[in-house]
C-alpha cells in the first residue's frame, strides 16, 4: 500500500536517508523504531510532501505521490506530529474539526463542533475541554487532542510520530490502547516512529528499523526478539555496548 | 586579493537569489488574490491587528513629528525672512514623505516582527507542516490574508498619519509661534494637490504591502528552533525597514521628478 523505493535525503552535509526501501501493507501497523536524529520523521514526511526526497519513489495504492492531486491524496491521511502541533491561536475543538471547518469537508458549525466532541470523548477528554486552549493543556491531554485531530475524518491512512515519547508510563499505555484500538476498529493501515518498547508491543504487526539511513532490520513483531541482528538486539535491550555507536 | 573577489562575487550572488526568491514569493502571494478559497476570517483578523491596533503608535508618532517638523521649518524658514511658509512646508512634508515613511517603520516595527516571529514558531513547532496536512496551503491561510490585510491597511494608516502630523503642525505654529489658525488651514488646503495625496496612498499601500510580506517570508523560512525564530524576526524587520525607504526612494523619484 505505502512504498518507498530507495530513498535518500540530505541536509547540507548531513546525508539522513541513503536508500530506505520499505513497504507497508494495507490495514497493517508498522512500527519504526531506531535512534534519535536518524531520519524517522523525516522519512514519514517525505509520504506527504512536507519534505521533498533527493531520489528515489514514494508509491502509495501503486501511484506516485508526486504526482496526485494533493487535496484528495492528503485528505487520506491523518498525521499525529511529534510535539502536538495544535493551533494555538484556536480552541480545542476548533483544532479537532480543522478540516471539517474549511475546504471540500466542510460541514455546518454546530455539526463540526459535535464530531469535534465526539472525538474528544473517543481518546478520552471530557467535552468541556474543547473550548479551552491548547497552552491550557498538559502535555498528556495536547497529546490526546492531537490524536483527535488525527483521526477526526476517518482517514484510512495514519501516521503517528512518537505518540508517548514526554509521557509518563501511565498515559503512555493509555495512548498505546488507544492506537491499537484505532487501529484495529477503523481498520487503518498505521505507521508509528517510537523508541518505547512498550508502545512497539502494544501496537505493531510489523516493527523496521532504521539505521544509518538504511532500514537496517524489519520483520514481524514476533520475531523480533529472535531477530539475530546485533542492531535491533542492543536496540530492544537499550545496551549501551553493542554495533550501534552511541557517542553521536 | 582573488579571494576578497571571490567572496564578493559570492555576495552578489547570495543577495540576487535571496532577492530572485523574494520576488517568485511576491509572485506566489499575489496570484493567490484572486483565486479561492478565502479566509476571510482569518482576513478580518489580520486587519484588525495590521491596521487598528497600529494606530496608537502611529498617530503618536505622526503627532510629534509635525510638530518637531512646524518648529524646524519655522527657525529655518526665519533664516530666509519666509518664516510664513510652516503650512505649506509641513504639509507637503508630511503628505509627501515623512507620514508614509513613519507608517511603514512603525508597521516594519509592529507588523512584521510580530508575523515573522508567529510564523517563525508555527513553522518550527510544525504547525505549517500540520496546516499543510490537513489539506489547507499556508500560502492562502496565513499569507494571503495578511499581505491583503497590509495592502489595505497602509494608505488608511498613512491618511491617519498625514492629518494627524498636519494637524501637530497645526497645534505648534497656532499655540506658539503665533499663526492664525484659519490661515493657516486655508493655506494647507490650497497648497496640497490631489496628486500628492494620492502618492502619499500609494506609498502606504506599497509599505503595507512590503511589511506583511517579509514578516510572512522569513517566517515561513525560518530556521530550526528558538534560534531561528529569533533570527527570522530579526532579519524579516531588518528588511523591511530597508526595503520601505527604497521604495520610498524610488516612489518619489517616479512621482515627483517628472
Ligand atoms: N528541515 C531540516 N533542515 C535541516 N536538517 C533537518 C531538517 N529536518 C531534519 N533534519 C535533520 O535530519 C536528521 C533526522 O531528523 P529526524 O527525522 O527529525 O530524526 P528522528 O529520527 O529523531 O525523527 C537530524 O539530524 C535533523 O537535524
Ligand atoms: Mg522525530
Amino acid at each position: 500500500m505505502i512504498t518507498f523505493e530507495s530513498i535518500y535525503k540530505s541536509f547540507g552535509s548531513n546525508h539522513v536517508l541513503r536508500g530506505v526501501n520499505l513497504t507497508v501493507e494495507r490495514g497493517e501497523s508498522l512500527v519504526i523504531i531506531g535512534g534519535s536524529g536518524t531520519g524517522k520523521s523525516v522519512l514519514i514526511k517525505t509520504v506527504l510532501g512536507l519534505v521533498e526526497p533527493d531520489s528515489g519513489r514514494i508509491l502509495v495504492d501503486g501511484q506516485d505521490v508526486t504526482q496526485v492531486k494533493r487535496d484528495a491524496f492528503l485528505s487520506r491521511f491523518g498525521m499525529l506530529f511529534q510535539g502536538g502541533a495544535l493551533f494555538d491561536s484556536m480552541p480545542v475543538w476548533q483544532n479537532v474539526a480543522f478540516r471539517l471547518q474549511r475546504g471540500a469537508l466542510k460541514r455546518p458549525l454546530a455539526e463540526a463542533r459535535e464530531v469535534a466532541i465526539e472525538k474528544l470523548r473517543r481518546v478520552g477528554l471530557a467535552p468541556d475541554v474543547a473550548d479551552r486552549f491548547p497552552a491550557e493543556l498538559s502535555g498528556g491531554m495536547q497529546k490526546r487532542v492531537s490524536l483527535a485531530r488525527a483521526i477526526a475524518t476517518e482517514p484510512k491512512i495514519i501516521f503517528f510520530d512518537e505518540p508517548t515519547t514526554g509521557l509518563d508510563p501511565i498515559m503512555s499505555g493509555v495512548i498505546n490502547e488507544l492506537i491499537r484500538e484505532i487501529v484495529v476498529e477503523m481498520g487503518v493501515t498505521a505507521m508509528t516512529i517510537t523508541h518505547d518498547m512498550t508502545s512497539v508491543h502494544t501496537i505493531a504487526d510489523k516493527v523496521a528499523m532504521l539505521h544509518r539511513g538504511t532500514i537496517q532490520w524489519c520483520g514481524r513483531q514476533t520475531d523480533m526478539a529472535q531477530s539475530g541482528d546485533p542492531y535491533v538486539e542492543q536496540f530492544v535491550n537499550g545496551r549501551a555496548e553493542g554495533p550501534i555507536e552511541t557517542l553521536r | 586579493m582573488i579571494l576578497i573577489v571571490r567572496a564578493l562575487g559570492r555576495l552578489c550572488i547570495d543577495a540576487i537569489s535571496a532577492l530572485g526568491r523574494l520576488v517568485l514569493f511576491a509572485l506566489a502571494t499575489l496570484s493567490h488574490v484572486f483565486r479561492p478559497p478565502f479566509y476571510l476570517r482569518e482576513f478580518f483578523t489580520a486587519l484588525v491587528n495590521v491596521g487598528y491596533l497600529s494606530l496608537p503608535v502611529v498617530g503618536l508618532t505622526a503627532l510629534f513629528t509635525g510638530a518637531a517638523l512646524a518648529l524646524q521649518i519655522y527657525s529655518g524658514g526665519s533664516r530666509f525672512n519666509a518664516p510664513e511658509v510652516v503650512p505649506q512646508i509641513v504639509a507637503i512634508g508630511m503628505v509627501r514623505e515623512l507620514g508614509p515613511v513613519l507608517v511603514g517603520l512603525m508597521i516594519a516595527a509592529r507588523v512584521t516582527s510580530s508575523i515573522a516571529a508567529e510564523m517563525a514558531t508555527m513553522k518550527v513547532t510544525e504547525q505549517i507542516d500540520a496546516l499543510v496536512t490537513l489539506s489547507t496551503a499556508p500560502m492562502k491561510y496565513l499569507v494571503m490574508p495578511r499581505v491583503l490585510a497590509g495592502l489595505m491597511a497602509g494608505p488608511i494608516l498613512v491618511a491617519v498619519a498625514d492629518s494627524i502630523g498636519i494637524f501637530g503642525g497645526f497645534i505648534v505654529a497656532t499655540q506658539t509661534l503665533g499663526f492664525n489658525p484659519a490661515t493657516y488651514i486655508l493655506n494647507t488646503m490650497n497648497f496640497l494637490t490631489s496628486a500628492d495625496i494620492l502618492s502619499s496612498m500609494a506609498k502606504g499601500m506599497a509599505f503595507g504591502f512590503i511589511a506583511t510580506l517579509m514578516g510572512c517570508y522569513y517566517g515561513l523560512n525560518s530556521g530550526r528552533g528558538a534560534q531561528g525564530v529569533g533570527a527570522a524576526t530579526k532579519t524579516s524587520v531588518q528588511a523591511a525597514a530597508v526595503l520601505i525607504l527604497a521604495a520610498n526612494f524610488l516612489l518619489t523619484a517616479v512621482f515627483f521628478t517628472a
